[in-house]
């Protein structure tokens, strides 16, 4: 019986070692060089000034000057709170259009679906810059420079495409009897949205909103362009160190850990989420 | 009361007429079973009754009611689909009250009514369970439970069993014709599986490419298919086919001679037929019979003990013919053997596939599965003694 076991359980990777071990360190040497820069940022973060623009070194004495020089020149944490708000209010208002929209593609498709599909998605390719003027312009106007609002439905629509298509997916991988099964229950519309679609593809909707609201967290380019001070989130506060008077590394480092650190930690404690969630209904 | 009428029942998607008007009655609790090879347009009938599907053309009548623009929920029906389709997020008892919870019915009457159900069902210690912790039986007795709950005027079940192994499909064949009994509810009922079909139906109705061949009880199907198809669709193994040539027509049926040269007079209606017109015999499996004095033989190709009963394989001239013959035949493959058959048990079909009607009423041919019960007994599934019956 032993003898059985071992011969059909010992799998391909351990019967080369050397393969494996080899596959390992390239792995991690890929691994660190990606990470590479954003470990020297958050070291770069603990240096004087001086340290960050001597000859590059792992051995300095770290120092918390920066990070206090950052926290005295702006409030950090107003900067975070426009994050905040405009990152998870723009997710929350794409979710509000989005659900109606993936449910109406997955579910009523006509054969003009696909190509909107595409369509909502190719807008992705226009270079945001092709369409800033006029943007702004239009915000000038109507007063939405400089706001949380204006960001919000900036961020809405940019992320709406992407967000349509992720949940496209999850709906339509839900099996339709258990809809049709809510019909004959008696379920309006709404409430079958609401009672059988929603907490069904909650995992799908987490990721996607999760996904959202990193790729709202991280925008620059208009966060940048159309706010100066009062809606300005994090991204706005590390821009504001590379100033004219010449680039502070150490305190722009600073800035740039503390920015990012909230969306990183969020990343990790969800990782599981967004894996599971983006490789959902590929690996099945 | 629950009776449904169709008229004209029509159904296209696109340029592609799948349903093609289609008039049926359903009488009041009636066990209605529609069979018909995959894509033959049963589902989709069923869907349209349903209401999940809109009929492109004809009339949806429930209890004298049209109920072409009533939406599903309100047409009074309930549906068990294939794939059971329970709420995988809630227990078991929210599966079978969600219906209520949506229409508002307080939790002590929901309760009530859910454990009435259960207690049909013998759902009772599931209550609290969620669907990904019962089997396959328990799965299905749930979501017929859904449906109980509902208290419909007509069940609707979607090749309900096609999902469970065989054994349990039995037990579960029966477990569905007691509830027929029990609940006295007017039930319809789609399968592919001809066997289900004659063992639950009171009535059958044969689909073929989205019009209804036959629709009669199913010993009327057995004994006298209308045509090719149903012959060849009712009864396992598959009934035989071989051609004949017609020799004469006469008051005592139709004289034809058979493969090897014997004639023999097949009890049938010939009068319609046309001088020389290309005919087909058909031949249930079981009414072959080993004869070494038969007119029909063949070399045994494969052969099939099954314990009461052996299937041979016959090759007889460029045909594999199945006989059924007794489980202790002595034949080995390769043999050749002799078989005939009772010429009233045979059926002629015409140049159109049509048969032939049939001189003589099979005696069971009216008979449905509610005579096979004597009068007060409530059992569904007992023997039928051919003396009292006929």
């Amino acid at each position: 019986m032993t003898t059985q076991r071992t011969s059909s359980a010992p799998p391909a990777v351990r019967s080369l070692p050397v393969k494996q071990l080899l596959l390992t360190l390239v792995g991690w040497s890929i691994a660190l060089i990606i990470f590479f820069p954003i470990l020297w940022m958050v070291l770069t973060g603990f240096k004087t000034e001086t340290a960050a623009i001597a000859d590059p070194s792992f051995i300095f004495s770290p120092t918390l000057e920066s990070y206090q020089a950052v926290q005295a020149r702006s409030g950090y944490a107003r900067f975070a709170m426009n994050s905040v708000v405009v990152a998870f209010g723009s997710t929350f208002l794409a979710l509000l259009i989005a659900i109606p929209s993936a449910y109406a593609m997955a579910f009523l498709p006509t054969k003009r679906t696909k190509g909107t599909l595409l369509w909502m998605l190719s807008t992705k390719m226009l270079p945001p810059v092709g369409v800033l003027v006029p943007i702004y312009l239009i915000f000038r106007d109507v007063g939405l420079l400089d706001t949380r609002t204006g960001l919000i439905i900036i961020y809405t629509l940019m992320n709406l495409p992407i967000v349509v298509w992720m949940l496209y997916t999850f709906f339509k991988d839900m099996p339709k009897d258990i809809l049709e099964a809510g019909r004959m229950d008696g379920a309006s519309t709404f409430q079958e949205v609401f009672f059988l679609l929603l907490p069904l593809t909650l995992p799908g909707i987490a990721s996607t909103g999760l996904l959202s609201v990193i790729l709202s967290w991280n925008e620059a380019f208009w966060s940048l362009n159309l706010t100066s001070s009062k809606a300005a989130p994090l991204t706005a506060y590390i821009a504001s160190f590379s100033s004219p008077e010449g680039l502070f590394w150490a305190k722009l480092s600073a800035a740039s850990t503390m920015a990012i650190a909230p969306i990183l930690i969020l990343g990790w404690m969800t990782q599981k989420q967004m894996v599971r969630g983006l490789t959902f209904g590929a690996v099945k | 009361m629950a009776t449904l009428q169709l008229s004209n029942i029509t159904k296209r998607f696109g340029d592609t007429e799948v349903i093609k008007g289609i008039d049926l009655e359903v009488n009041d609790r009636e066990f209605v079973v529609f069979v018909g090879p995959s894509g033959c347009g049963k589902s989709t009938l069923m869907r349209m009754i349903a209401g999940l599907e809109s009929a492109s053309e004809g009339d949806i009548v429930i209890d004298g009611q049209r109920m072409n623009d009533v939406g599903p929920a309100d047409r009074g029906l309930a549906m068990v689909f294939q794939s059971y389709a329970l709420y995988p997020h809630m227990t078991v008892e929210g599966n079978m009250g969600f219906s209520m919870r949506l229409a508002g019915v307080p939790k002590e009457e929901r309760r009530a009514k859910v454990l009435e159900a259960a207690k049909i069902l013998q759902l009772e210690p599931l209550l609290d369970r969620k669907p990904k912790a019962l089997s396959g039986g328990q799965r299905q007795r749930v979501a017929i439970g859904r449906a109980i709950v509902r208290n419909p005027s007509i069940f609707l079940f979607d090749e309900p069993l096609s999902n469970l192994d065989a054994a349990l499909r039995v037990q579960m064949r029966i477990e569905l014709a007691r509830l027929h009994e029990e609940l006295d509810a007017t039930m319809i009922y789609v399968t592919h599986d001809q066997i289900e079909a004659m063992t639950m139906a009171d009535k059958i109705v044969v689909l073929h490419d989205g019009v209804v061949e036959q629709v009669g009880s199913p010993m009327a199907l057995y004994h006298h298919p209308r045509n090719r198809f149903v012959a060849g669709f009712i009864g396992s193994p598959k009934m035989n086919f071989f051609a004949v040539e017609q020799l004469a027509v006469s008051s005592d049926g139709v004289v034809v001679r058979l493969p090897g040269g014997r004639s023999c007079t097949v009890p049938v209606d010939g009068q319609q037929l046309a001088d020389a017109e290309e005919l087909e015999l058909g031949i249930r499996p079981e009414h072959l019979l080993l004869d070494e004095n038969g007119p029909l033989s063949g070399q045994i190709k494969v052969l099939e003990r099954l314990g009461g009963q052996t299937s041979l394989y016959v090759q007889m001239d460029e045909l594999l013919i199945t006989i059924m013959a007794d489980g202790d035949v002595a034949y080995r493959v390769n043999d050749t053997v002799r078989f005939g058959f009772s010429p009233e048990r045979a059926h002629l079909f015409d140049a159109q596939g049509i048969a032939l009607e049939s001189l003589t009423q099979h005696p069971l041919a009216g008979l449905t599965r509610h005579d096979n019960r004597a009068p007060g007994q409530a059992a569904v599934h007992g023997a039928v003694s051919p003396g009292e019956q006929v």
